[in-house]
């Protein structure tokens, strides 16, 4: 008896001891993001001072200067714009083809969505050196349209193969009672299939998003210009004045564009999961 | 199936095809042109030049370093995940308070744009005011004068590189495998616990066994995600000190995109070809094995 | 309402593959009730997705009302169909869930409420309208999805097994539910069930499937008392016909026509000794289980069924007189395992 409650006591301090510690490696820079946004500089540059506390009053300083005379605002404004295009670009492609591959290609839908699955696995370390000569032929090089042209080779790919298993997930009566009901195939899709899939296709929104603010070689490598840079880009290349780095506005940057990301992930993170694991998880 | 709908069908999927094959499979083909001609910005015309650009790459030693980099970088940095993730996998297997906190909080460093993560790392690791060197100096680990050069120290870049990575991808692996682990049918447990089986045999004889192809999942992803990065490294040492922390993708860049020569930045990128095959090889036979059972 | 015609109708999945439906002729009368029955795989569902448009014959014509409708899509066909899973449309409430074949078809707006009102009363649905799918018990989806199939009044109706997801209970009184309704509306009804209890209970025609094959098309009297073939004699029935077979003839009787020989009238019957393996006792009647002695098909295993109430008491491993009446006696061709006529039998 007592050797049990022993052992769940140990059980139990061996988890804590587990969880703590990784909760403090994965999430420590983020706290020093946090800490280091808002020291006031003969705070942060003090070698004498314990740099996990305030030892000077707390500033917006950074803040302020990050908003105020940075270009941040505007690399914000184009994520966001891009990211809104590449969301309507992906939507338009993917749900009717994962509506396709899911439906109404038979065996051949089965190849094709697991060549859609290999094409996730194509770097854009690959791609994006004959992909520049594309840019620059096209004359979108140096502007935000650059990777408006090029994010969906990955958004794609990616909300196909997340849509298609939404699709099969839905009973094939429904949409067989839709056509005696008087649709078409088409009609069917539109009118029965996207209205069930809602939920489905909010999550492919979220993560094309996503994956646009987290894309950093192919802004880099296309767009020169600090004013039509992606934040991924804009803030670790354009923040650093020749040598100086403004440690204080710099984290403040990467703890604003990073956090709201994250919480958002953290709401939809059963279906992202499910875009990875291919029928190794039933 | 009635024959229209497969017509509808070829034409819905049609425009995603065609889309895909523009940015990704005629690039991909254009990759392996450029890597046997002499294409470099601004340059008009195409000459092939058989192997040439392979011969030079090979004979270069900022290759062979990258190389051996990129092997290196990706085989320490899945090990440490992958240990990583199972233990905490286990740990968040069960229900406790502050489960969700604690999710949001592991799950940072994966949802942070990684250019930005690994920015964050810059400043941690940086050469003066480095936290964690205050600490070590605190201990009376290092000398206050001669703090380690973590980005500026060959060996040390390397481990900070390899860190850096496992940081990142510690958390994509952990929710994989809790995936894996919550997949388990909670009978099989309890029967091994009726049988008399310990937590140690439980773990080795059935949680293990039955979570590989869930294991196999998280280590290829991890592999590609690692072996195809250029951007941990292009944060922090932007390859140096000397190369010492040069990876295939990052010398690609400078020398296709910074140096202008498309041909041979094209020839480096073409050796992530036979690995991310095999991957894709070893990924299709673990769904179709998967798919079996 | 209209007549349903299939002429030498084939389905093949998938190339060099058995037919799942196999060169079917059938032909419905007006109003009728027919049923589809068979197990599973036997290609009754597979002929009632062809007749509604959502699959293509392979070969073979499927003619509504005289019309050839092989081109034709579901919607084009003027049928209405009722789903195993009753397939309600889950982000609509229920009036739109009937209204929605209306809409689909272009009815003119204003008629919508007046005939889901005609509908949803018909079936008693009245107060679920605004209603979601997930908010019904089984026994209220399936009316909706009954009103949501007769509102556009259809030429045929359709139904896939549409009381298997119910509960036992639910299912004799929703069984009788549809049979009042179908004689309420009178349209002409295809109904697939692999249950036989509901095919007997409600067809006023069977259609006996297996493997693709019809086997036998008949009155539930017709399928049951005399089946076409020794697939028909087993399916049908619970427990099913005895066949005693020994190559050269193959010789059917129904349990419950095997009977202790004392209650047999003064008909021409077949004497058997019957000895006792084991009783079954199932409350208002007994099955006996046991071999017969002696004839040619001595140690055959044979059951037979008795009222609980006959004044009998059976030990067992003892032997027993049984007789059959001769005119229950069923012949098949111990080759093609077809019905032959009753002929002049020797039992030795």
């Amino acid at each position: 008896m007592v050797r049990g409650a022993g052992r769940k006591v140990l059980s139990s301090v061996t988890h804590w001891a587990v969880v703590v510690f990784f909760c403090v490696v994965l999430a420590f820079p983020f706290y020093w993001m946090a800490i280091t946004a808002f020291k006031r500089n003969t705070d942060l540059y003090n070698l004498e001072n314990n740099p996990f506390i305030f030892n000077e009053k707390p500033t917006l300083d950074h803040i302020r200067l990050l908003f105020g005379e940075t270009m941040f605002l505007r690399w914000l404004a184009n994520t966001a714009f891009v990211g809104v295009v590449v969301v309507g670009i992906t939507l338009l492609f993917a749900v009717p083809a994962a509506y396709a591959l899911a439906r109404l290609t038979g065996r051949w839908g089965e190849r094709l969505g697991i060549g859609i699955f290999l094409t996730y696995l194509i770097p854009p370390t690959l791609l994006f050196i004959p992909l520049s000569r594309v840019v620059a032929t096209l004359g979108l090089q140096d502007s935000i349209w650059s990777v408006v042209l090029v994010y969906p080779s990955f958004t794609i790919p990616f909300s196909t193969w997340l849509l298609m298993g939404f699709f099969k997930s839905i009973p094939r009566d429904l949409e067989d009672a839709a056509l005696v009901d008087g649709l078409t195939r088409f009609g069917a899709f539109i009118r029965m299939v996207i209205p069930i899939s809602i939920s489905g296709i909010l999550t492919v929104v979220i993560f094309t998003f996503t994956l646009v603010t987290q894309e950093f070689v192919y802004a880099l490598t296309f767009i020169s210009t600090e004013a039509n840079q992606m934040v991924g880009v804009g803030v670790p290349i354009f923040l650093v004045r020749g040598d100086v780095y403004y440690w204080g506005s710099l984290m403040a940057a990467c703890l604003i564009t990073s956090v709201p990301i994250g919480i958002v992930y953290n709401l939809f993170l059963d279906r992202f999961i499910a875009g990875f694991t291919v029928g190794a998880v039933k | 199936m009635r024959r229209g709908d497969r017509w509808l069908g070829i034409g819905m999927f049609a425009p995603a095809l065609l889309y895909i094959i523009a940015v990704v499979g005629l690039p991909l083909v254009m990759a392996f042109l450029y890597s046997v001609g002499d294409v470099k910005v601004g340059s008009v015309g195409y000459h092939f030049v058989g192997l040439d650009n392979f011969r030079s790459v090979l004979q270069s030693p900022s290759f062979r370093k990258s190389l051996g980099n990129s092997f290196i970088f990706t085989i320490s940095s899945q090990l440490i995940v992958i240990i990583g993730a199972h233990m905490l996998a286990l740990a968040l297997n069960r229900r406790f308070r502050g489960r969700g906190l604690v999710r949001f909080l592991i799950l940072l460093p994966w949802v942070t744009p990684m250019s930005l993560g690994s920015f964050g790392w810059k400043w941690i690791l940086d050469s003066i005011y480095s936290v964690i060197n205050w600490v070590l100096v605190q201990a009376h680990l290092v000398r206050p004068f001669d703090p380690p050069m973590w980005l500026g120290e060959p060996a040390l870049a390397m481990i900070s590189v390899i860190s850096v990575h496992a940081w990142r991808l510690l958390p994509f692996s952990t929710v994989i495998l809790l995936a894996g682990l919550t997949a388990i049918p909670k009978d099989i447990p309890e029967a091994a616990a009726v049988d008399g089986a310990g937590f140690w045999r439980t773990l080795f004889q059935i949680t293990i066994p039955m979570m590989l192809p869930i294991v196999n999942v998280a280590v290829l992803f991890g592999v590609i995600f690692t072996f195809t990065d250029m951007i941990v490294v292009y944060i922090l040492t932007r390859g140096g000190p000397y190369d010492s922390t040069q990876v295939l993708p990052s010398l690609a860049f400078f020398t296709g995109i910074i140096g202008s020569d498309l041909s041979e930045g094209a020839a480096i990128s073409v050796f992530l070809v036979p690995l991310l095959a095999l991957i894709a090889y070893l990924m299709l036979r673990s769904a179709r094995r998967a798919e079996v059972t | 309402m209209a007549v349903v015609e299939t002429r030498n109708l084939t389905k093949v999945f998938k190339h060099g593959q058995a037919p799942a439906v196999n060169d079917v002729n059938l032909e419905s009368r007006e109003g009728e009730f027919l049923v589809f029955l068979g197990p599973s795989g036997s290609g009754k569902t597979t002929l009632l997705r062809m007749i509604a448009g959502l699959e293509e014959p392979t070969s073979g014509e499927i003619r509504i009302g005289g019309v050839i409708v092989n081109n034709l899509t579901p919607r084009e066909r003027r049928i209405a169909m009722v789903f195993q899973s009753y397939a309600l449309y889950p982000h609509l409430s229920v009036y739109n869930n009937i209204a929605f074949p209306l809409k689909a078809q272009k009815v003119p707006k204003e008629v919508h409420k007046q005939k889901v009102d005609w509908a949803s009363g018909l079936l008693g649905i009245g107060h679920l309208l605004e209603r979601k799918p997930r908010e019904l018990s089984g026994g209220e989806r399936q009316r909706v999805a009954l009103a949501r199939a007769i509102v556009r009044e259809p030429t045929v109706f359709l139904l896939d097994e549409p009381l298997s997801n119910l509960d036992a209970k639910l299912r004799a009184s929703a069984r009788e539910e549809l049979e009042l309704f179908h004689r309420r509306i009178g349209t002409t009804t295809i109904y697939v069930t692999h249950d036989q209890i509901e095919a007997m209970a409600m067809g006023d025609r069977i259609v006996v499937l297996h493997e693709g094959y019809v086997r036998q098309v008949g009155t539930p009297r017709e399928v049951y008392d005399d089946p076409a073939d020794t697939f028909v004699a087993t399916f049908l029935g619970s427990p099913p016909m005895n066949l005693l077979t020994d190559g050269a003839a193959t010789v059917g009787f129904r349990p419950e026509h095997l009977v202790p020989a004392e209650l047999v009238g003064n008909v021409p019957k077949v004497p058997l000794r019957f000895r006792m393996k084991n009783v079954e006792y199932l409350g208002a009647e007994k099955i006996l289980y046991g071999s017969l002695e002696g004839t040619r098909f001595a140690d055959k295993e044979v059951l037979a069924r008795i009222a609980s109430s006959a004044p009998t008491f059976y030990e067992l491993d003892k032997t027993y007189d049984f007789s059959v009446p001769e005119q229950e006696l069923r012949f098949f061709d111990p080759q093609t395992e077809k019905r032959i006529p009753p002929q002049a039998f020797s039992w030795q």
